[in-house]
């Protein structure tokens, strides 16, 4: 009986000793950037995947299973995750990660935010206080995120510091030649007129130079209505944008009506990690998101 | 290294040097070769000093990038600190408003509401009143206390003109006190069962199912300590057990030191591919119910007061559902719940005037509800009730005409809803149940019903 108890439960123990650090991620982007880094010294779970709305999780009990056992927990953070982690941490009984300890990080912390609203105000649709949280559309926040992260993850395991700075460095300096062959070719998009489904892009459009001229929510968060989307066009009809952008994970219906009616091409965006084909890691991401753009945008 | 500037320079000499040379002789020749000489290692000094400043500007132009993250922290955390008064430390507050017209056959006064066949757990079972009602108001606080603790307070205010708001929950719990344990003191709803654990305004429909009515008097509340662990495996497996002071039906407040009333569960749950979410549990409540009254009417139609005591132990295994396409709910999804309980009670039951006996019960009941979110923002639902009266044995000289309410009658509920929430702060909900939990002519119940929330962002439980 205890040989067959131990066969069960050696597999399950021998998996978890297998990595030194356990990885939650709570989006995608952070798990590619965590295994970027942490290559096999992390074991990395990620709690949702490109086609979920990161504002609508809830604190699923395989989440609380996976905060149980986790070293890290690696969140987005400005509210992106208000509505789901701060139960799924509580719930999970696990002290290593609650937010101040150590194995907790959040991203946004380290990047400067956009969208920082003067006025916090529910009428004003799904807005985050503390700016818009959708900060892996620049390429360059991933940067100072990984940076912050490969010293966290050195504090958290100072067995392997040396091999999570030598990640870093070697992820760095492929992401900066990256960064110069993204910006090459990007460089047309500066300036051009674009219109998008829901505030996810600041952070892009600001490395990109592109200029969100609408967008096709009324309010962040807030599905538009079709005698909006009418007016919309109207007003836009003397001066159209070059492209209508929705991420993935959006429902096709708002912008499929826009394009159609106001004759622009519709661009669809990964978003994060696993949003397209080609996004299967960070870099496939920017070259996927780059050539999508340009292949719109004339 | 090349350094254009210095091959320039001596160019420039070597083109003047033959002038020089013509008008001065050899030793002005020498002493003109010496100050070039100086001149070159002057300008090469000068130059290598360049060279090292322009070194330390590439190295801090490449640190630049982390020294604007440092700068942003900095200013963020300016930011913040900013607010460091005693009000920075003020607790999280939501406020639930709610409000409905409801429209029902039966007149609740001509025929009390009591879910025939069983016990009345003298709970808030019976639908609002007609016309237009205000729920219950919910005003919630929560923080962290210290490193330690968590914090949380729920008043409820109930509409009554001049009814007091009673304490709904106020508990404390640990904050990752480690190895999976989670520690909860103080007025809290029992983990018990899939939809207890919820407050009202969450859950999909308006009113709670029979089954919750007629075996829990609506939700288990209690005072007393939970204590959950929760297992150290991909798999959602947590177990809970549950000791307090008893008050909340089944159980009634005894007036005796010690645990009074206890329940255990555990709970498993896990994902099935990104689509597919489920969860399923069993839980246990037990108590010694000391002379838990209700009022029915005798043969001859004579108010009667009656009392139970004994032993009361209630089984329940609930399931739930999710799917959701491509693991998206914000665009659509399905939920199926459904739960089953059981009890046992076992005592004796003395009714005022008519005599005292014995009564043992076992009953049943179950509820199976699906929710349908067709379009975002929008969903329907149905759900099944279903209570089986089982057996009653009321022992001689008890005779079962003196005890109506406990009379043959299966009851059974059938609930339809629609609702749309415009954000994930509102919802307005209509609702129809035929509801035949009386016995006779089942009652038709309109409700047309607001829930809002307001302040701190609640959260999505699962």
């Amino acid at each position: 009986m205890k040989r067959l108890l131990a066969s069960l439960l050696l597999p399950l123990v021998a998996f978890s000793a297998q990595a030194a650090l356990n990885v939650f991620a709570t989006v995608p982007e952070w798990a590619a950037l965590v295994r970027e880094i942490g290559g096999d010294k992390v074991r990395v779970f990620a709690a949702t995947q490109a086609l979920q709305d990161p504002h609508r999780v809830e604190a699923k009990p395989s989440l609380i299973a996976r905060l149980r056992n986790a070293d890290l927990v690696i969140a987005t953070g400005a509210e992106l995750e208000v509505g789901w982690l701060p139960l799924a941490l509580r719930e999970s009984g696990n002290g290593k990660v609650q937010p101040g300890q150590p194995g907790y990080f959040e991203a946004a912390g380290h990047v400067r935010r956009l969208e920082i609203p003067a006025r916090v105000d529910r009428a004003d649709g799904d807005v985050h206080a503390a700016g818009n949280p959708h900060i892996q559309t620049d390429p360059r926040n991933i940067l100072k995120v990984g940076e912050a992260l490969a010293t966290r993850l050195g504090d958290l395991d100072a067995a392997n510091a040396a091999a999570y700075a030598a990640g870093y460095k070697a992820f760095a300096e492929k992401w900066r030649a990256a960064l110069a062959r993204w910006e090459a070719a990007a460089a047309p998009l500066r300036g051009q007129p674009v219109v998008s489904q829901h505030k996810a892009w600041p952070y892009l459009y600001d490395w990109l130079g592109l200029k969100e001229v609408a967008t096709l929510e009324p309010k962040p968060g807030v599905e538009p209505s079709l005698a909006y989307l009418g007016e919309l066009t109207a007003r836009l009809a003397a001066q159209p944008p070059k492209a209508v952008i929705r991420a993935a994970y959006n429902a096709a219906r708002a912008a499929d009506w826009y394009a159609q009616q106001a004759h622009v091409p519709q661009v669809v965006l990964p978003f994060t990690v696993g949003g397209s084909d080609g996004a299967k890691d960070l870099f496939g991401l920017f070259d996927d998101t780059v050539a999508r753009l340009k292949a719109a945008i004339k | 290294m090349s350094h254009p500037r210095l091959t320039g320079l001596a160019a420039l000499i070597a083109a003047t040097l033959p002038i020089a040379g013509h008008a001065a002789g050899d030793n002005a020749l020498k002493s003109l070769r010496e100050e070039i000489q100086r001149l070159r290692e002057s300008y090469e000094s000068r130059i290598s000093a360049l060279e090292q400043r322009l070194a330390q500007t590439e190295t801090s132009a490449a640190k630049a990038e982390s020294a604007t993250a440092a700068a942003d922290v900095a200013a963020i955390t300016a930011a913040t600190s900013r607010h460091s008064s005693e009000a920075a430390f003020n607790p999280a507050i939501s406020l639930i408003l709610s409000g409905m017209y409801t429209n029902l056959k039966d007149n609740p006064d001509g025929r009390p509401y009591a879910i025939r066949g069983f016990i009345p757990s003298n709970g808030e079972v019976a639908p609002p009143p007609r016309s237009f009602s205000l729920g219950e108001s919910e005003l919630a606080f929560a923080a962290n206390v210290d490193q330690v603790f968590r914090g949380q307070l729920t008043l409820a205010l109930p509409p009554e003109e001049g009814a007091s708001p009673t304490v709904e929950e106020a508990f404390i719990q640990t904050l990752g006190l480690g190895s999976g344990l989670n520690l909860k003191a103080g007025r809290f709803l029992s983990g018990i069962g899939y939809l207890n654990e919820q407050h009202a305004h969450a859950w999909d429909f308006s009113d709670a199912p029979l089954a919750y009515k007629a075996f829990l008097g609506g939700q288990q509340r209690g005072e007393g300590v939970q204590l959950k662990w929760l297992a150290p495996v991909d798999t959602f497996f947590e177990t809970g057990l549950e000791v307090g002071r008893g008050g909340s039906f089944p159980s009634t407040d005894n007036n005796r030191n010690g645990i009074q009333s206890g329940s255990v569960f555990a709970h498993l749950g896990g994902d099935v591919g990104i689509e597919n979410t489920w969860r399923t549990g069993l839980s246990f409540v037990g108590s010694k119910p000391k002379d838990r009254a209700y009022a029915d009417v005798d043969a001859g139609g004579a108010a009667t007061a009656n009392a139970f005591s004994g032993s009361s132990k209630t089984w329940i295994a609930d399931f739930v559902w999710k799917w959701a396409p491509g693991g998206n709910t914000s665009e659509r999804y399905l939920k199926v719940q459904g739960e089953y309980f059981t009890r046992r009670e076992s005592g004796t039951v003395v009714c005022t005037p008519c005599g005292s006996g014995s009564l043992q019960s076992t009953q049943s009941g179950w509820y199976a509800q699906t929710v349908y979110k067709f379009a975002p923002g929008w969903r329907a639902g149905y759900r099944y009730d279903r209570l089986d009266r089982g057996t009653v044995n009321l022992g001689a000289p008890l005779n079962p005409a003196d005890f109506p309410i406990l009379g043959r009658h299966n009851p059974s509920r059938n609930t339809v809803m629609a609702d749309w929430s415009p954000s994930e702060f509102s919802l307005v909900r209509l609702q129809y149940a035929r509801d035949d939990a009386r016995g006779g002519s089942p009652d038709d119940q309109f409700w047309l019903h607001y829930i809002v929330s307001l302040g701190a962002h609640g959260a999505h439980k699962y």
